[in-house]
């Protein structure tokens, strides 16, 4: 791949658990160009999380190198702007407040901040909400909140781990389209960990496919379907396939994955 | 998809749970009269709300009763000052240090059930018959659940939050800053209102125990001359003090953590 944004390299990650180690991650290596859409999906306990957090800079034990532009990182990065799956606004801070968060702590002028958070504010179409409280917003707005604020610290790459992962399957199409469309007009390289495979068809350009548990590449699927894309995309033929081809991959993984927790259920209700 | 803003609620609509309280109020105070009046209740223990009522002329012109008040709500004040700077500080001490906060915590909560005011002609011995006596029996009293709930606000912020923190490269005084402590103050405020609790009853006990000044020495001398309507009237005032801190503290907490 010419000059990618992002590159892993060999990521492994192990954590010792009461029942001995446990190898979360193992020889992960792939690379994300400028501009690209890359989703990593899997299995829930294949290591995507691991994946995000050893790439966000959250965890420091690892194995493998990270790059952005050739850069080697070990830790949080003002390169890498991450939206995470748990609500993660400040509930103290109004919406402006919130989106500023970012540009407060580079010590820029209140009123130029408040001008660029509205800016942002209104590309995740929350303009008329800005002086709201958390506490006064729907999941999906929250969720949209930490996405504007993100994008104000202008991130080289977007890393979401699962961020709709907590709402209903209507508002997650109708965000998905919002992402798409900031992507698309920021042309924002992005990185998405998800399990929901309609989500990442609808919108990468590329798809890795992580086994279960330990979690290492499968499969890495060129997504080609037009863009601008938006969520009508999903009812073409074309889609259609691609999900397909993606559940024949993760099937085999996700029955592995739900037998070993069963076996694990039954290993701890044993007296 | 662009929502349109919620519409906001009636202001009249955020008057009335004051307005069922204060009706709450009056419906006892009259059920109390009715009782009392009709022999249920001894007028010799309890007397008539209407009686009470009668009384605060009296007591505001004859007893002092606006310095009284001003001195125990000075007092309080002191101590409250007190507990929230030592409180928090100790907090942060303890959840910052976990071997401290394993070797003492279990000793300041000890210390939150402990009867201190029975200390205090030790208390009287060190500083003397006066105004510190009082504020520092108040401040040992109340310290504990301040600093108890600074370390549980404190340990109970979001990882989450930590994280986003952290995404943005936060140094650890910005992350202590900026996210655990306006996360956590919350729960600190509630630290803080039953510090208080405990700092007014400390604060008018000793008073009342030591006979020095504010109103606690006041119930202490109506209590004495036998005046019942007095001493009730007193002890509105001594609720009047705890009201104005509550109302103090809700606007203090609404300016400092806004969105609860």
């Amino acid at each position: 791949m010419d000059n990618p944004i992002l590159v892993a390299d060999k990521l492994g990650v192990r954590f010792e658990t009461a029942e001995g180690p446990v190898t979360a991650v193992d020889d992960v290596s792939f690379s994300v160009r400028q501009g690209e859409f890359l989703s990593i999906i899997g299995p829930s306990g294949c290591g995507k999380s691991t994946v995000f957090n050893v790439i966000g800079g959250l965890l420091g034990q690892h194995e493998g190198t990270v790059k952005v532009a050739g850069e080697r990182i070990d830790g949080p990065h003002k390169s890498i702007g991450m939206v995470f799956q748990e609500e993660s606004t400040f509930p103290w801070r109004n919406v402006t407040d919130n989106v500023a968060f970012p540009l407060e702590l580079t010590g820029m002028a209140k009123q130029k901040r408040i001008e660029r958070a509205r800016h942002f504010i209104k590309m995740v179409g929350l303009d008329g909400f800005e002086k709201r409280f958390p506490g006064e917003l729907s999941g999906g707005m929250r969720q949209r909140v930490s996405l504007a604020r993100t994008l104000a610290s202008e991130p080289k790459i977007l890393l979401m781990d699962e961020p709709f992962a907590a709402l209903d399957e209507q508002t997650r199409l109708l965000l998905g389209d919002k992402v798409l469309q900031i992507q698309q007009q920021l042309k924002q390289t992005t990185l998405l960990i998800t399990h929901n495979i309609t989500e990442a068809v609808q919108m990468s350009d590329r798809i890795l496919v992580m086994t279960y548990r330990p979690g290492r590449v499968k499969r890495i699927v060129e997504i080609d379907l037009p863009r601008p894309r938006t969520s009508d995309i999903v009812g073409s033929e074309a889609f259609g396939r691609y999900v397909a081809q993606i559940w024949s991959d993760l099937r085999e993984e996700a029955s592995r994955g739900m037998k070993d927790e069963e076996a694990h259920m039954l290993h701890e209700a044993q007296p | 998809m662009n929502a349109a803003a919620p519409a906001r609620r009636e202001p009249l609509a955020g008057y009335v749970p004051a307005a069922v309280g204060l009706l709450s109020a009056i419906a006892v105070f009259c059920v109390l009269e009715g009782l009392i009046r009709a022999g249920v209740i001894s007028e010799y223990i309890m007397p008539p709300p209407s009686h009470v009522l009668a009384a605060f002329g009296r007591v505001i012109t004859e007893e002092h009763i606006v310095r009284r008040f001003f001195l125990t709500i000075g007092e309080c004040l002191t101590t409250g000052v007190m507990i929230t700077v030592f409180g928090v500080a100790g907090g942060v001490l303890l959840h910052r240090y976990k071997l401290l906060q394993q070797a003492v915590e279990t000793w300041v909560a000890a210390l939150a059930a402990a009867p201190v005011v029975l200390a205090y002609p030790l208390f009287m011995v060190i500083f003397g018959r006066n105004a510190w006596t009082i504020i520092m029996i108040g401040f040992v009293a109340a310290l504990p659940p301040v600093i108890l709930k600074t370390v549980e606000g404190l340990a109970g912020t979001r990882k989450v939050l930590v994280n986003v923190g952290r995404s943005f490269n936060l140094s650890a005084s910005q992350q202590f800053w900026k996210i655990m402590l306006p996360a956590a103050l919350p729960t600190i405020f509630t630290g803080v209102r039953l510090g208080l609790i405990f700092a007014l009853i400390n604060v008018v006990g000793v008073e009342f125990l030591i006979n020095y000044g504010g109103l606690g020495q006041l119930i202490n001398d109506l209590a004495e001359r036998y005046d019942l309507p007095g001493t009730y009237a007193a002890i509105c005032f001594v609720i009047l003090v705890s009201v104005v801190f509550f109302m103090a503290l809700e606007r203090a907490e609404r300016w400092l953590r806004p969105g609860n």
